[in-house]
């Protein structure tokens, strides 16, 4: 078996480069060159534009570690991400599982649709739709008077909330995405064979299912999490003056205030930040699985 | 233990009658096969017995105790798969255990439990290891462990051989048969191998179009069965196709077959006779056939096919071919082309009606 893959993986490389090769070319042009690009800035005092003068510093980093601002903002978004994913956790893993194991043919197709279609609209409108349905005499509120007897006042526009749920809808396609391919992939004659030794649904699910998915669960989690930590747009229009979080502060950096390299280092302690943060819960929720 | 009854049992998707009126008595103890080609509800009737499924019309008991609503959590039921159902995310241990542990038996009971199931199907060193790292035979021992470590009532086994090739199958169906005698579980085993079925089983019951076809012990459904179909289902048959005359048949050609077993047809109503090849006497004609061999047709040897301990003669008589299969005892071989001449008893002639 070793031996067939060691033959196999000998013969399939070699052929396989000039079809790697445009990927890889793409990646150099569009990812490293900028990036790189970026941590050079991140280490300089001022953008070399226009004949100003500059040199290499180590003090934009520095600024994130003696301004406390910094870390309060960064922990903020660290937990705004957390929310969010345990939310697209709870909304979206039983969504998959109804498609997954549930639904049938043509009603799968149309459900399925229905959770894609957010990916398909543009960002700005999806927001600006919310912010239409959450703010005081928006459609949530005007709908909810118009059903309930006593009168009550709606405006979760500009609030904490009205940003969570922007990013949940956003986001949750991806954890639906993910955990319906690992769902999908588990037989069904798992569950039969479980229910047959004895269990219940619930504890097929828990011994059962819950483990087997954990994959997707783990990489929709990764792919949400990152994104919103960073995420400035969602925060700005539907949060209003409480949407402050790192991303915006970063975002102010690059069209506002113009210091490039402050932006650029910030972008570096997160990306670090968030990189130290999945290697340390790969492993755990790897055990929990 | 407990047996189980299958009374009048009718299930339908769609428009699709999948199991028709099933009836079937399955006795406490025993080894039960149901038998028949792809598509005859097979494996719908055994998900009605496991509980998976529910039956439209009709009354599912084990050990006397009606079940036909009770979900398959609460029938007390072990289940084979053909693809094993393993639980890839636990070891071979956990996977045995996985049933005494959704009950909460004590961890302790679950370990001497765990060990003595792996014992019984020769696997206790494995327990450690997970599912992929096991062979096809080693997963369905285990599949088996975990299906009667939880003592269930009945064991239900859904084709669990099918996927292993012959010598392996071989060696697990005296492996599960051993296993099923020294726990005296009530058994139903799945499959469309005739032969596996019949050297397996204490009684068979053969399903077509979600109909019961027939059933009874092996011997039984060989020796007279009641139906062209169950003939030539299991086993091979030479069919005669004429009219009944009171003590056999007469062919469109005017000659007479004498039938002594099956069932009695009226004379003049449509009737066919089976007989096996193996019971048929054939030679050149030189030779006298054996006393009592009272039907002898002529024809010709139109193939040999030569399987080391027997050969098979296809004869050609009267745009009909039949086959004959004659022990290897060092006599003669029959050339292709031959004319000969061929005997067989009344005894070993099945009248069918019809
Ligand atoms: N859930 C279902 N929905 C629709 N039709 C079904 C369903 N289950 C079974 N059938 C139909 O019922 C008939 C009997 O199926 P079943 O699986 O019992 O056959 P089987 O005897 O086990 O065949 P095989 O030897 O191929 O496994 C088939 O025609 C099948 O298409
Ligand atoms: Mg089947």
């Amino acid at each position: 078996m070793a031996d067939q893959l060691a033959i196999g993986s000998r013969r399939g490389l070699r052929p396989a480069l000039p079809l790697l090769l445009p990927a890889y070319l793409w990646l150099t042009v569009a990812i490293f060159l900028p990036l790189s690009a970026m941590v050079f800035f991140s280490f300089m005092t001022d953008l070399p534009l226009a004949g100003k003068e500059w040199a290499f510093t180590l003090g934009n980093y520095a600024a994130f570690f003696s301004q406390g601002l910094y870390s309060t903002l960064l922990l903020a978004s660290l937990r705004l991400g957390l929310e969010v994913t345990l939310w697209c956790v709870v909304i979206g893993y039983p969504a998959a599982y109804v498609l997954a194991k549930v639904l049938k043919g043509r009603s799968r197709e149309a459900i399925f649709l229905l959770v894609i279609l957010p990916f398909w609209s543009n960002g700005l409108v999806r927001i600006f739709s919310w912010a239409m349905v959450l703010r005081e005499g928006g459609i949530l509120d005007t709908a909810l008077n118009a059903v309930l007897p006593f009168k009550i006042n709606i405006d979760l526009m500009y609030s904490y909330p009205a940003v969570i749920i922007g990013l949940v809808h956003s986001y949750v396609p991806y954890m639906v995405l993910t955990c319906y391919l690992t769902l999908q992939a588990i037989d069904d004659s798992l569950i039969e064979a479980g229910r047959s030794l004895g269990a219940s649904r619930l504890q097929v699910l828990k011994r059962v299912i819950i483990p087997l998915s954990m994959p997707g669960l783990i990489a929709g989690a990764a792919l949400i999490f990152v994104p919103v930590v960073g995420s400035f747009m969602e925060p700005r229009i539907l949060g209003g003056r409480t949407g402050t979080f790192y991303g915006t502060v970063i975002e102010d950096q690059f069209v506002a205030v113009f210091n490039w390299p402050l932006g650029a280092a910030l972008s570096f302690i997160l990306l670090a930040v968030v990189l130290i943060i999945l290697a340390l819960a790969a492993p755990v929720l790897r055990r929990a699985g | 233990m407990a047996g189980v009854t299958v009374a009048n049992v009718s299930r339908s998707f769609g428009a699709h009658q999948a199991l028709d009126d099933v009836s079937i008595d399955f006795p406490d103890g025993g080894f039960y096969a149901l038998l028949g080609p792809s598509g005859s509800g097979k494996t719908t009737l055994l998900r009605q017995i496991a509980g998976f499924d529910f039956p439209d019309t009709g009354r599912i008991a084990i050990g006397g105790e009606s079940v036909e609503r009770v979900p398959v959590e609460k029938r007390r039921i072990g289940m084979v798969f053909q693809n094993y159902a393993l639980f890839p995310n636990m070891s071979v241990a956990d996977n045995v255990a996985f049933g005494l542990s959704v009950r909460g038996e004590p961890k302790a009971m679950i370990a001497t439990e765990v060990r003595r199931a792996l014992d019984l199907v020769q696997l206790g060193k494995l327990g450690g290891r997970r599912p992929h790292q096991l062979s096809g035979g080693q997963r369905q021992r285990v599949a088996l462990a975990r299906a009667i470590v939880t003592k269930p009532r009945v064991l239900l086994l859904d084709e669990p051989l099918g996927a292993l090739d012959k010598a392996l199958r071989v060696d697990m169906q005296i492996e599960l048969k051993r296993i099923q005698r020294e726990i005296g579980i009530t058994t139903i085993f799945v499959t469309h191998d005739q032969e596996e079925a019949l050297t397996m089983s204490d009684r068979i019951g053969i399903l077509r179009d979600g109909r019961l076809v027939q059933e009874g012990p092996p011997e039984e459904i060989y020796d007279r069965p009641q139906s062209e179909f169950a003939a030539t289902f299991l086993g091979d048959a030479n069919i005669f196709r004429g009219d009944a005359t009171g003590s056999g048949i007469k062919l469109p050609d005017g000659t007479t077959i004498a039938a002594s077993t099956g069932a009695s047809v009226p004379a003049g109503a449509k009737a066919s006779c089976a007989v096996r090849p193996e019971r048929i006497q054939i030679s050149t004609g030189a030779a006298k056939p054996d006393v009592g061999n009272a039907n002898m047709l002529t024809g010709q040897v139109s193939k040999r096919i030569f399987a080391g301990n027997n050969s098979t003669y296809f004869v050609d008589r009267e745009g009909q071919t039949l086959k004959v299969i004659v022990q290897n005892t060092g006599a003669e071989r029959l050339a292709e082309g031959q004319p000969v001449v061929l005997s067989w008893s009344p005894e070993s002639t099945v009248l069918i009606a019809a």
